[in-house]
């Protein structure tokens, strides 16, 4: 019997990696965004936090659209 | 389409009603975490689940074409063979429905054409081998890998996230698990609908009606593909409620980790070639993401319930397949036989289902699932209730007083 645990192992890495990643990528976009909110709520402005914001969000729609283009293909 | 057997015709049926019940048995995977964090309302999430997984059916053929080659031995295998495991995969499909587990379609089918071939051409026609490599051990793997993703995926998304709160947070992380949810319906469509598609293909082919190592047809393709997005859009209700609410208790960031994490790794698998069910990987990462939450739970009784669901899945839909197939055997009375008692049963499980219905309006109401323990107790609890109301009427005349001074504590200790 010849199981493919290469194959299994890359499918756990590569899951892993690209879960942990995204989720954290997005999850900085989200901090950004609601330091912004706080600091419109106080008047202030927070241009570096909103474009970090926009970089991760960016980030996380290639993926989105690497993800679309390993379906499709 | 020259010689289109009334068999074939069954079969073809057949094969699409499985695929109507393999897509609302799978509406769950996509939408159940995105329907429990409140990130679309139900009825908005299975149209566009559906819509995707119609999408995703005309997006490759490439499922198709390899599900015949691998399991069993296209030699032996007749139209009868096909509708015999379609009938075990589709009731099995129906009685995880009516107690609202989420098990996996693709063993169901397996399952179903295990047995059939088995009862049809003696134990040499599968493949042991492939069985354990393809379908016990990604079984195995599939939640854990999801679980792993999820969980530390969740962890560090909530250390990360620390100071990140409010309106903008909540709303965010909705946005994204709707488009991971999205992912996961798109190759949810691909490779379901597919499986479908390479059956009848298969049954066509076996039936003689077209040649050998084609593709699939396109009345096959829109055939399965509308098919399954009628079943997506139906709708599980069920299996929607214990997936997004049954086992865990989902945040928003939550759902987003195990959403991102089932579409990662289903990417990854079937990309990298070790192809694992949608439907463990969903209810691993779920569990997952419950558990990376400090204060997170796992409802382990309904996990086990699960578990225990996905163990029975293959050899159950084989013996159903098995039996169908040698009743088949005996002609075209007893193909005709088996028609009937798969209607007959369908037709029983929804009438079960009517007396407790679980739709759109009230899939997010969390009723704990009765367990063995909660059965028993409920069987068992008449009689005492009966003597508790006779024994408070009997009581209220008498010392009104002793009744006020502790309203609290008698039928918790009752109880």
């Amino acid at each position: 019997m010849h199981i493919d645990w290469a194959a299994l192992g890359s499918v756990f890495g590569v899951s892993l990696v690209a879960t942990v990643s995204l989720v954290a990528v997005f999850t900085l976009g989200i901090v950004g965004l609601s330091r912004r909110e706080r600091a419109v709520a106080q008047g202030d402005s927070a241009t570096l936090a909103l474009t970090g914001a926009y970089v991760c969000f960016a980030a996380c729609a290639a993926a989105v659209a690497y993800g679309i283009s390993l379906i499709v293909a | 389409m020259e010689n289109f057997s009334l068999i074939l015709a069954i079969v073809v049926v057949t094969a699409l009603a499985f695929d109507f019940t393999n897509g609302f048995h799978d509406t769950a995977n996509a939408m159940a975490t995105t329907i429990s964090t409140g990130a679309l309302k139900p009825k908005v999430a299975v149209a566009m689940s559906a819509a995707l997984n119609l999408v995703g059916a005309f997006l490759s053929v490439e499922v198709a074409n390899t599900i015949s080659k691998g399991l069993v031995d296209e030699s032996g295998i007749r139209p009868e063979v096909i509708f015999a495991a379609l009938v075990g995969a589709i009731l099995w499909n129906l009685v995880t429905w009516l107690v609202g587990l989420p098990s996996s379609s693709s063993h169901a089918l397996m399952g179903g054409l295990i047995g059939a071939t088995i009862a049809s051409a003696g134990t040499g026609a599968v493949h042991g081998d492939v069985l354990v490599t393809k379908v016990l051990l990604p079984a195995v793997a599939a939640p854990i890998v999801a679980g792993i993703a999820a969980m530390l995926a969740t962890r560090f998304s909530y250390a990360l996230s620390r100071n990140a709160e409010g309106k903008a947070a909540d709303k965010g992380f909705r946005v994204g698990q709707i488009a991971s949810a999205g992912l996961v319906s798109l190759a949810h469509g691909t490779n379901d609908a597919q499986k479908t598609m390479g059956i009848i293909t298969l049954a066509l082919i076996a039936g003689g009606s077209i040649a050998p190592d084609s593709d699939p047809p396109t009345w096959v393709i829109l055939s399965a593909g509308l098919a399954i997005a009628m079943g997506t859009y139906i709708g599980g209700w069920r299996i929607i409620r214990t997936m997004g609410k049954g086992l865990t208790d989902l945040r928003p960031q939550q759902g987003f980790a195990a959403q991102t994490s089932a579409a990662a790794v289903i990417l990854a698998s079937s990309h990298i070639g070790f192809s694992l069910s949608t439907t463990h990987a969903v209810s691993g990462s779920v569990m997952g993401a419950g558990l990376g939450r400090k204060g997170g739970v796992v409802r382990w009784s309904t996990a086990t319930r699960m578990f225990v669901a996905w163990g029975l899945t293959l050899p159950a839909a084989a013996l159903v397949g098995a039996l169908a197939e040698s009743v088949t055997d005996l002609g075209d009375w007893g193909t005709a036989l088996v028609a009937v008692f798969l209607v007959a049963s369908s037709t029983a499980i929804w009438l079960l289902s009517r007396r407790q219905v679980v739709d759109a309006s009230n899939v997010n109401e969390v009723e704990e699932p009765p367990g063995v323990v909660t059965t028993a107790i409920a069987a068992v609890t008449p009689p005492p209730s009966v003597a508790l109301s006779e024994g408070l009427t009997a009581t209220i005349p008498s010392p009104p007083t002793a009744v006020k001074s502790d309203p609290a504590t008698p039928p918790a200790a009752a109880v």
